[in-house]
């Protein structure tokens, strides 16, 4: 820090930040709290960072989280819900290809173990929801894991009736069903587009066709030895 | 926080009667399709309204007009890389997206923007909130048929982008946002041009009072018209403008700040009871005037010091999930980003205002006229970009 002044503007906004980031945290655990009584078994993982609740649920409780969330809890604002694919992505950036993807395909290489993130996972798709509570400035993040074979869950719309459109974004995008949502149709993409382009085994097929020029056409800056560096 | 009872009631009776016609008078049904090119959507936007006589049946959008697939095309970019798409979400106000974005991943990172660039980044954070609203407050005085206004809003929108460019170099596409800080310093001279751009604002701001606001026509065209009760209206997930013109306090900027200074000033957040289309132009008509009063505020402590915090030249962010939510000029717009530790994001959901805020529509214009299905759409305010992604 070149200036006093500024110095010090940090230093107390730093102090203040951090008495309320661990009031916020308070809050979530009193909330986790209430959450594991009301829930009990259903609720099978929890994270807290920055102030923000994850809570992860069993699928079957997917709806009943909403409903207590809404009515008990008073967290009335919907802000999203979409799905998370934890496959590790079998084409990688596709930006280390200098080569043609398509006329000469590289070696698959072995998939990296799938790992899942905050408030754990045990399968590939994952829900992701978030609420808020606007009277207080409370928020809560909810996941659930869908087993491979069966990718379909009760909707959310009863409750928020805002979740409709984000649904029918997930089912195209992921391929997640939703019991009780008043109509799946496509909302991006027309009708006829097969596939679920936000899956990670999903090609860009842009990419696919035409390598990314960013890594292709490099070229040394007049003094650079041959790694790119300058000396 | 509530709509008082009596409107409530009035409104509920207004729909009543609005059945009892529709029983009383049986109507051959009619589909009429509004865009997908017209002046009210920003964009392309299809509305497919099925009418009885003057009257809205149902009334079902169409987009994906302009689809891009943003969450994708992030999942194949590196961290910097990722500002120039998302950029082109909200194209009028697009410095206020990279925001949130940025300070996801320096939350990931654990990294904090130098004050002065928080300060600066604030700055033209309400900056490009103007730019994107005066737009709107001219904007919405064509959808009732009054021509001059959006004029006044193209001439005076035109002081806060030159601004916006003098600083950052872009007009409509800064780029500027960088993860620890911004790209550069502001040049010389550009406080006081931005005071005298805020002064002027702040005109336009009163010739739209005059020439709409108070207009007998106008008010006439936009009260009580697409009232929202706030229940229904954070049961669909509205935010910003239009959610406070439903009489609900709430505002990301003052209630969960986040990275962003707001909490240095003195400022108000503006509410309407009323949840019509009135509500909603007048509440982003005085948000319009507190931007110019907290940017003014900003410009007189600036801190000193450096505007970049050390980061390293190839950004890696630390295994993680987060999600960081701004108040932007549409509405609350938030970024969940994971990462797993490598050079580009694992995965990035855009919580975007607009696609929340229009998806009320088909609630919304069930039983109203037709005249005022560009009104209320008008009043909405969206952007195609934001719906789209």
């Amino acid at each position: 820090m070149s200036s006093t002044d500024a110095a010090t503007v940090e230093t107390v906004e730093t102090d203040a930040s951090e008495a309320a980031a661990a009031a916020a945290d308070a809050e979530a655990e009193n909330l986790l709290e209430r959450a594991s009584g009301a829930l009990g078994e259903a609720l099978v993982g929890s994270h807290i960072s920055a102030g923000e609740l994850w809570l992860r649920v069993d699928r079957d409780s997917w709806a009943e989280l909403a409903g207590w969330l809404r009515d008990t809890e008073g967290f009335t604002f919907f802000s999203f819900l979409s799905a998370i694919d934890w496959l590790p992505s079998p084409f990688g950036r596709d930006m280390d290809s200098a080569v043609d993807n398509v006329l000469d395909p590289p070696e698959p290489k072995e998939a990296p173990p799938t790992e899942t993130g905050v408030a754990g996972g045990d399968t590939r798709f994952q829900l992701l929801a978030r609420v808020n509570d606007v009277s207080t400035g409370r928020s809560v993040i909810a996941k659930a894991d869908l087993p491979d074979d069966d990718l379909r869950v009760r909707s959310w719309v009863p409750v928020y009736p805002g979740a409709d459109w984000h649904e029918r974004e997930a089912w195209e995008m992921f391929g997640i069903d939703f019991d009780g949502h008043p109509g799946l149709r496509h909302i991006y993409l027309p009708g006829e587009f097969e596939g679920h382009p936000l899956r990670k085994d999903y090609p860009l097929l842009a990419r696919r066709v035409k390598p990314w020029p960013g890594l292709v056409d490099v070229e040394l800056m007049p003094e650079a030895d041959d790694k790119g560096g300058t000396p | 926080m509530t709509v008082s009872e009596r409107q409530q009631l009035s409104y509920i009776a207004a729909q009543a009667a609005d059945a009892r016609v529709n029983l009383e008078i049986e109507t051959e049904g009619m589909t009429l399709n509004i865009g997908p090119q017209h002046p009210a959507t920003h964009g392309t936007l299809r509305i497919v309204a099925k009418l009885d006589g003057e009257q809205v049946v149902s009334a079902e959008p169409v987009m994906g007009y302009m689809h891009r697939g943003y969450e994708k095309l992030a999942e194949v970019r590196t961290y910097p890389q990722v500002t120039t798409l998302i950029n082109r979400i909200d194209w009028l106000g697009s410095f206020a997206n990279e925001v949130p974005f940025i300070l996801a991943a320096e939350q990931l990172m654990e990294v904090e923007a130098p004050p002065r660039a928080q300060w600066i980044r604030t700055i033209l954070f309400e900056l490009s909130r103007i730019a994107n609203i005066t737009l709107f407050l001219g904007d919405m005085a064509v959808q009732v048929g009054a021509i001059t206004p959006v004029f006044f809003a193209f001439r005076d929108r035109e002081h806060v982008l030159n601004q916006i460019e003098a600083a950052t170099g872009g007009r409509f596409h800064p780029n500027f946002d960088r993860i620890g800080g911004l790209k550069d310093d502001l040049p010389a001279g550009w406080v006081a041009e931005t005071r005298q751009a805020m002064r002027k604002i702040r005109g336009f701001c009163d010739e739209i009072e005059e020439l709409v606001e108070g207009n007998e026509i106008f008010q006439a065209r936009t009260r009580g018209i697409g009232v929202i009760p706030p229940d229904v209206g954070l049961s669909y997930g509205l935010s910003g403008a239009n959610i406070r013109a439903s009489g609900v306090d709430w505002d990301v900027r003052r209630d969960s700040p986040c990275g962003l200074v707001h909490d240095q000033v003195d400022w108000k957040v503006w509410t309407h009871p009323d949840g019509d289309s009135f509500a909603r132009f007048w509440v982003r008509l005085q948000e319009t005037r507190e931007a110019t009063k907290i940017v003014d505020q900003l410009l007189d402590n600036i801190p000193s010091g450096p505007i970049m915090a050390k980061v390293p030249v190839i950004i890696k962010v630390p295994a993680g999930e987060a999600y960081v939510e701004t108040e932007n000029p549409l509405g609350v717009m938030g970024y969940y980003v994971v990462s797993k530790g490598d050079l580009n994001p694992f995965r990035v959901k855009i919580r975007s205002a607009s696609f929340s805020n229009v998806s009320i529509t088909p609630w919304l214009l069930k039983g109203v006229y037709v005249p005022d299905i560009i009104t209320i759409l008008g009043s909405l305010y969206f952007i195609l970009g934001d719906i789209d992604r």
